[in-house]
């Protein structure tokens, strides 16, 4: 059985968002992955990022393609609606149902093997369309389900479980996603809630795509020594080049930043991006020289975290469309059809 | 014998003819065939233009065969009383075409090689490029208007009404002087030039009529778009592909006239090109799933394709429409000719055990009222289904009754539940049955918590939860195909054409789709040789229960396709379920839209070599 629903106890003491729910109202069934998956922690993180947004669960759509990444959305938001689509197929899904009704949220669940391999073709249009919607990509370097092959993000040198050598070059999400004119990159690590849980929150309130790669470290088959997804590696070679937090539009705004040292990047929705710059020389609103510097950063091992560029000036999918304000779905069938008439007059052109 | 063709020396036939034109693709003879077609139309008469044009933007030889019949029969021929020969690279073959005693209009600028003559057909020479350099200014202009002048020649040829063509250029050109000016030279130069040289008119003339009063003249693109529109459709995705891209083409013009906010001049639609037909079907299926009503169209390599998406549909259970404008395959195959050859991938699309709700538009009139229809059954039954035509019935001009519309029609949403109905159920199960009818309850993203539920392509049960039983799958299964089933009898049922009325006759014919008026006409000509069969036009997959009683009825019953492996028969064999013996086949597949003379001579050669009618032929000749 891989489907276990959570007991819903909730303490009458549990805090309480804007909305009067629990972290409980954002959960989901028992995970089904691995002990100690990074896969796990993110989806705490996507938790506490929902909760934190005040957003109610149902309008909320959670959609994933195959593999570890592609069971997780069974584990959080139970009260929204889920789809759980074909290999590598996710964003198509998420363009038409982005299509449909642009009123909800939508987050999208991949995997390395998911979005590099198999679904490159449509994770790349989906970045050049702009479709409003989070992806986070869990990326462990391997195929967990099918028991332990590389992916295509397995660096050079990366030795697996059993001993063999990748020797093909990866393909970095971050790069691929700056080169297509992604407008909000970041990447993360699982165990570093602290920072994924704000960038989530930004990618959330970002009109466009927001892709978030989070390094997610396979317990079974990519944890070993040689490895360069396993904990230890990725604890020993990450920088942080952004420090990333989230201010809603309305609520208080943290006072654990010094004025002169952020940038603000001001969102659609009116919630604000604050960015306190880490790394010398790193500016995420700069496209090409945040590729130069985690270019560097990549031919030196150095897992460069946080947002790393952002650009809220482009349009996504359908303010580039010219769509309606109103969702398709919720259009009456009376604005739909000509009718008649219509239909009448029209046919004098086709005599 | 076919009505219209070959007639006997001296006599002279009014409104029955078929005429070919061989030009060179690029060259600006679409405008000048469409103006024949159209004003042959304005006459009142029977006509059918059908475009053989090859995959290739300039250069290579194309062809239009334009098919007058006063009794209404506008299959295509297979022979021509008329040739006009404009492509000096194509004068062997379509001189060959030319019936014995027929003609051929060839532009006599050039001398025209004696390997070339034939002592049984009239040769007509009209120097029209010549008159064309002599009247025009610039290369482009004297070639598109050498087109032109073959209509004015055919005009004199063919005793058409001249004020007709000259109204049709006024329609199209009224914005622009100069260019309706050229038309009307070029008309003139020809009209006049056939006058004085040649005995006008032919003994095969036209003639006006009032047979078009109630009609139009309309590919079924074109009606298939205007459907989706009506329809109320307001999301596509697809990926350019030959014969099915001016659907969305029209699609597009039609939502940009009537979908437009009156007020703020916003898109109350979202047409989607996607990156390939894999990303177009799942977009479809991600939209179908989030409320509207979506579609997209494809041709059989798109179907190939779009096959693992189609599975999710059929076994998620997604209200998804596809077109499949039908051509040539396997593989790239002739992509701008016609076929039958995705029946059964269309059907069957997917891995593991998929059935789909196909229906089969046999002209225009019935595109627009199918692609209706479609999202109907896509709602209702939660399913992809399938509008297949093919690109003959897609992509040429055909004649059809004035296209109508019920303003009281409202769409079937199928069972939907709102966010009342939520509120005061208990708990909501995706695939529970609680009706019996095979058909669960399903909702929409956003519209309530309790409507929330985890949309899988993995096994699961009738509650919507992931499984690996046996039971709880099988129970799924079975249910879907009860339901695929039920929609038989709620798809457009077969139309039956008896050979005599009032009494049934021995043998039978079967057929799918555009082949219908070929069949019609052979129907006839099979009666007035003492050969009754009977026809019943299969218009729906999963097969209506009079599709059993048809095959019961007839000793012999000839399926006639346009495949090369008898697809619908096979179809019939296994899904009737019907004995095979009894399924003569009949078929022809190149690439042509079928003719009479195909239907007549393959069932007249089964009928001679089984000599009675008793015995049994599986057979063909292609």
């Amino acid at each position: 059985m891989s489907w276990i629903a959570k007991p819903r106890i909730a303490h009458p003491g549990l805090p309480k968002n804007a909305l009067g729910l629990t972290r409980r109202d954002y959960e989901g069934g028992m995970s089904t992955l691995c002990a100690g998956c990074g896969h796990d922690s993110i989806t705490a993180a996507i938790i506490e990022a929902f909760y934190g947004l005040n957003l109610p669960p149902h309008r909320i759509v959670k959609l994933s393609g195959i593999g570890c990444s592609g069971k997780t959305p069974t584990y959080f938001l139970s009260q929204a609606h889920g789809f759980n689509g074909v290999h590598g197929r996710m964003p198509a899904i998420a363009t038409g149902a982005v299509g449909a009704n642009r009123e909800l949220t939508y987050v999208g669940i991949s995997g390395d093997g998911d979005s590099l391999s198999i679904g490159l073709g449509q994770l790349a249009h989906a970045i050049r369309r702009n479709v409003d919607l989070l992806y986070v990509i869990e990326n462990n370097g391997v195929y967990g389900l099918t028991k332990g092959q590389f992916s295509a993000s397995a660096d050079v040198g990366s030795k697996a479980k059993k001993g063999a050598e990748n020797l093909q070059p990866p393909i970095d999400p971050v790069l691929l996603g700056l080169s297509l004119g992604a407008t909000f990159v970041a990447r993360s690590f699982s165990g570093d809630k602290e920072q994924l849980v704000p960038l989530l929150q930004a990618g959330v309130r970002h009109r466009g795509f927001a892709l978030i790669d989070v390094v997610s470290p396979c317990v079974t088959f990519n944890d070993h020594e040689g490895s360069t997804k396993s904990y230890i590696y990725t604890r020993e070679h990450l920088t942080e080049v952004t420090d990333a937090d989230f201010v809603e539009r309305m609520p208080e705004i943290r006072a654990s930043y010094q004025p002169g040292e952020a940038i603000d990047v001001r969102l659609h929705d009116g919630g604000m991006l604050r960015l306190r710059k880490v790394a010398e020389g790193f500016d995420p609103t700069d496209r090409d020289r945040a590729y130069a510097y985690i270019s560097e950063g990549l031919r030196d091992g150095e897992v460069l975290t946080g947002l790393l560029h952002v650009d809220e000036s482009a349009l996504e999918m359908h303010s580039v469309s010219g769509t309606v304000e109103t969702p398709l779905v919720d259009l009456p069938f009376e604005d739909l059809c000509p009718g008649s008439d219509a239909l009448d007059a029209l046919q004098q052109g086709f005599r | 014998m076919i009505k219209g063709a070959d007639p006997m020396p001296g006599e002279v036939k009014v409104n029955e003819l078929a005429l070919k034109i061989g030009t060179v693709n690029g060259t600006g003879s679409a405008s000048a065939n469409g103006l024949l077609r159209q004003a042959i139309f304005r006459m009142g008469i029977p006509v059918s233009g059908k475009n053989l044009f090859p995959s290739n933007i300039q250069g290579l030889p194309t062809w239009y065969e334009i098919r007058v019949n006063r009794h209404g029969h506008t299959a295509r021929t297979r022979t021509f009383d008329l040739m006009v020969a404009m492509n000096p690279a194509t004068y062997a073959r379509d001189i060959k075409e030319v019936r014995s005693g027929g003609w051929v209009l060839h532009d006599s600028s050039w001398p025209l090689s004696g390997k070339l003559a034939r002592e049984d057909v009239n040769f007509l020479g009209a120097p029209m490029a010549q008159l064309c350099v002599d009247h025009f200014q610039g290369d482009r202009v004297r070639i598109l208007m050498k087109n032109i002048v073959y209509v004015g020649v055919l005009g004199a040829l063919l005793d058409m009404d001249m004020e007709v063509v000259r109204a049709l250029l006024e329609r199209s050109f009224s914005k622009k002087k100069a260019l309706l000016d050229s038309n009307f030279l070029a008309v003139q130069l020809g009209y006049d030039y056939a006058k004085e040289h040649f005995d006008c008119p032919l003994p095969i003339r036209l003639e006006t009529m009032d047979e078009n009063g109630d009609s139009i003249l309309i590919d079924g693109n074109t009606a298939g778009a205007l459907g989706c529109v009506y329809a109320g459709a307001t999301f596509a995705a697809w990926y350019p592909i030959t014969p099915s891209t001016s659907l969305v083409d029209g699609f597009s013009h039609f939502c940009e006239r009537y979908r437009k906010d009156p007020e703020t001049g916003d898109n109350r639609f979202l047409i989607v090109q996607a990156e390939d037909e894999l990303a177009a079907a799942g977009m479809v299926v991600g939209a179908g799933w989030s409320g509207v009503r979506a579609f997209t169209a494809t041709s059989g390599p798109g179907i190939s394709l779009m096959g693992e998406f189609i599975g999710l549909a059929y076994y998620a259970e997604i209200p998804s429409v596809f077109f499949d404008i039908q051509r040539t395959g396997p593989s790239t195959g002739m992509p701008t000719r016609t076929q039958q050859g995705d029946i059964q991938s269309v059907i069957y699309a997917s891995h593991g055990d998929t059935k789909h709700i196909a229906l089969f538009p046999a002209d225009p009139g019935e595109c627009f009222y199918f692609a209706v229809t479609a999202f109907d059954v896509a709602e209702r039954f939660q399913t992809p289904v399938f509008v297949v035509s093919d690109l003959d019935v897609g992509m040429n001009d055909w004649v059809v009754p004035r296209l109508e519309w019920d303003d009281a029609y409202r769409p079937d949403r199928g069972k939907v539940l709102s966010a009342e109905d939520l509120e005061s159920m208990e708990r909501f199960h995706r695939y529970l049955d609680t009706d019996g009818d095979g058909i669960a309850y399903r909702t929409l993203p956003g519209v309530h918590p309790k409507g929330a539920y985890f949309t899988r392509g993995s096994g699961h049960d009738q509650y919507g939860r992931y499984t690996e039983d046996e039971e709880g799958y099988t129970e799924v299964m079975e249910r879907i195909a009860r339901k695929i089933q039920n929609a038989a009898t709620a798809i457009p049922e077969p139309v039956l054409r008896k050979a005599a009325e009032g009494r049934g006759a021995k043998l039978g014919m079967v057929a799918l789709g555009g082949v219908d008026r070929a069949i019609v006409e052979a129907q006839e000509v099979l009666t007035e040789q003492g050969i009754e069969v009977d026809y019943l036009r299969i218009r729906a997959y999963p097969f209506h229960p009079s599709v059993r009683e048809f095959l019961e009825s007839h000793e012999r019953t000839f399926v006639i396709e346009q495949n090369r492996d008898a697809q619908l028969r096979s179809l019939l064999i296994t899904e009737v379920p019907f004995s095979g013996d009894r399924l003569p086949s009949v078929r022809r597949y190149g690439g042509l839209p079928l003719s009479a003379t195909d239907v007549i001579e393959q069932v007249a050669e089964a009928l001679d070599d089984s000599g009675s009618t008793a015995t049994t032929m599986t057979g063909s000749v292609a």
